[in-house]
């Protein structure tokens, strides 16, 4: 059984305006030691798909329409709030883009993790290595050192002594560690990061990437890492789901996807990186912008700004195709497999 | 040389609660550098490597502790404030941020207009003037006068940096300083930003002092590039010397660091093991 598995999922979110329909059916299977890429501009669905797996959207305003996402079997868009509660910090693990605006400033980051292990040892005492029938100060010890091996394994110096530093006493870098080590120590099976590295220097992402990577092959988790940025999508993912305007527009391994893009919207954002051998005024940029998803456009909402748009674009929104194994398009130009293989 | 950059160093006072005594920082440390009529500069550098307090003292919004900072032959501290009004009509900046720095209760009008009035004695425009000096402005930047009168919040992302550089060009500068102007921009309006900054370069023979954590961003923008590491200048040099050459441990640190976006050449997968 697949870890996650997101089956035709839309979202619709009410505002003054009207409702504008901002997943539009995903469909997406994670497995345990896969890491996959979200990728796609602004607006795009991503970060709502994450924050769905959690249940995190607030409805109203939002409104899941139809589809189901599954955590192992287990219907999470039904499940009732305790048992969702019972869920996050524990099984699914969140690391969201804003190092500085997602830790208390008021309590001290060991205090912060502390509550999380307290919260994850509750549901599963093994976490905390006590027994069941330990006292809570017992608990909050063991919770205690628990955070301080967790701090240690992220890579913070001399963690013992900056448990009982405020956050501000960190840097962004460190920060965000802290808040990797808050996510980790429930020992979640699956962790969405949404931005995780995005507001950090390149020599900090680089580590936080390999820390990332690290954990997934020791613990074999399963990671939804939501990002923009198409190099760090190439360096750390095995998989990739290209999103635009609320449908996943491509998907499969990140080497078929990026050696052999197939849908004009994902060439489009692979020729937007600046590469080595590119001269000035030679970028391509993609020319227009996302559309209103109040009033998206009929057919594939890429239509409007796709260089190579036919008539038939605007019938109905493409199905996606397997142009190879592991390899899906949703573009009516696909080639599905078997004449793709000859 | 537009600009000169002579052993400059920083200083600032810290003191941590009142009563303990103040120690000094050392943002900026014995840094030169020059750039020249038309070309672009890059500056690279981590966050707290004073990229920022480098700007602020070519804007002469900070003193330099010592040093000299030449903009044409002039040394900046020794302008009067009249002077240097005058002179900061030759200088302006683009922002990172294009969400907060336009005020919303501002149109686009007055926006971009405002400099004009500041400047009003170097430039001599009178309203009406002005206002069709900011439709040639919008036009310019690829927006059209049609957005006149429309607010801050009704444009994207890449349309309000648009508005950003329009407002900086507004006062005819010879020099900008692009502070980060794509790190809050989607990599697709990334690339149309950078299109148009190299067209307006083209057409407006206007020099770059472009500073930037993203190398790529960096490599395709800038013909020479400086990074500074802790308030040093640890290597300048021509941009693609410095990319195919690196010769200090923290230019070889910062290119083995930039993740490229090819599968093929990432660190965690051993070619061997990706083959499949």
């Amino acid at each position: 059984m697949a870890l996650l598995e997101i089956r035709d999922l839309h979202l619709g979110m009410r505002s003054f305006e009207g409702e504008a329909h901002v997943l539009n059916g995903i469909h997406l299977t994670v497995e345990r030691g896969e890491i996959w890429g979200i990728v796609g501009e602004t607006g795009c669905g991503k970060s709502l798909t994450g924050l769905s797996i959690s249940r995190l959207v607030s409805t109203p305003p939002g409104r899941y329409i139809t589809g189901s996402i599954s955590l192992e079997g287990r219907n999470l868009l039904t499940a009732s709030e305790p048992e969702m509660q019972s869920l996050r910090g524990r099984r699914i693990g969140m690391i969201f883009q804003d190092p500085t605006t997602n830790l208390n400033p008021a309590f001290r980051v060991g205090e912060q993790i502390v509550d999380v292990a307290l919260h994850a040892g509750g549901l599963d005492p093994s976490i905390l290595g006590v027994g069941a029938k330990a006292s809570r100060s017992e608990r909050k010890k063991a919770a205690r050192n628990l955070a301080i091996d967790m701090l240690a394994k992220v890579g913070i110096p001399k963690a013992g002594e900056r448990i009982d530093d405020y956050p501000h006493q960190f840097s962004g870098g460190m920060r965000q560690r802290v808040l990797i080590a808050m996510a980790l120590i429930g020992r979640p099976d699956l962790l969405i990061a949404d931005e995780p590295t995005t507001a950090l220097d390149v020599s900090v992402q680089a580590q936080i990437l390999r820390l990332l990577y690290d954990l997934v092959q020791e613990h074999q988790l399963g990671v939804l890492l939501i990002t923009h940025n198409l190099g760090v999508v190439a360096q750390i993912c095995t998989h990739v789901a290209v999103m635009y305007a609320g449908n996943i527009i491509e998907s499969g391994s990140v080497r078929e996807v990026f050696k052999n893009p197939n849908h004009p919207y994902t060439t489009g954002l692979l020729a937007s990186v600046p590469t080595a051998k590119m001269k000035r005024g030679e970028l391509q940029g993609l020319p227009g912008s996302v559309p209103n998803l109040l009033a998206p456009p009929p057919g594939c909402r890429f239509a409007p700004r796709c260089a190579a748009v036919q008539p038939r674009c605007t019938a109905a929104i493409p199905p996606s195709v397997a142009v190879a194994a592991h390899h899906e398009v949703a573009c009516v130009l696909a080639e599905p497999h078997a004449s793709a293989a000859a | 040389m537009i600009l000169r950059i002579e052993n400059v160093t920083k200083d600032f006072k810290v003191s941590h609660g009142p009563l303990a005594r103040a120690t000094h920082f050392t943002a900026l440390k014995d840094v030169s550098l020059s750039v020249g009529k038309g070309e672009s500069f890059g500056l690279v550098g981590e966050s707290g490597s004073g990229k920022t307090t480098l700007t602020r003292l070519i804007l002469q919004l900070d003193r330099v502790s010592s040093g000299r900072i030449l903009f044409d032959g002039t040394d900046l501290a020794s302008l009067s404030a009249r002077d240097l009004r005058h002179l900061r009509s030759r200088i302006q900046i683009v922002f990172q941020d294009p969400y907060a720095s336009l005020n919303p209760r501002m149109t686009v009008h007055d926006i971009i207009s405002e400099p004009m009035e500041i400047h009003q004695d170097t430039l001599g425009l009178n309203a009406r003037q002005r206002t069709d000096r900011v439709v040639e402005l919008l036009e310019l930047v690829g927006l059209g006068g049609q957005h006149l009168f429309r607010f801050p919040h009704e444009f994207s992302g890449g349309q309000r940096q648009r508005i950003g550089i329009a407002r900086a060009l507004a006062v005819r500068p010879e020099f900008l300083i692009l502070d980060e102007p794509t790190s809050a921009l989607d990599v697709s309006v990334q690339a149309q930003v950078l299109n148009l900054l190299h067209e307006l370069q083209a057409k407006l023979g206007l020099t770059y002092f472009f500073i930037s954590h993203d190398l790529g961003v960096i490599r395709y923008v800038c013909d020479r590039v400086a990074l500074i590491y802790r308030g040093e200048i640890v290597e300048q040099g021509e941009t693609e010397r410095i990319f195919e050459a690196p010769e200090s441990d923290y230019a070889r640190l910062l290119l083995s660091a930039m993740p490229e976006p090819d599968p093929d050449r990432s660190p965690f997968r051993p070619p061997a093991a990706s083959a499949g």
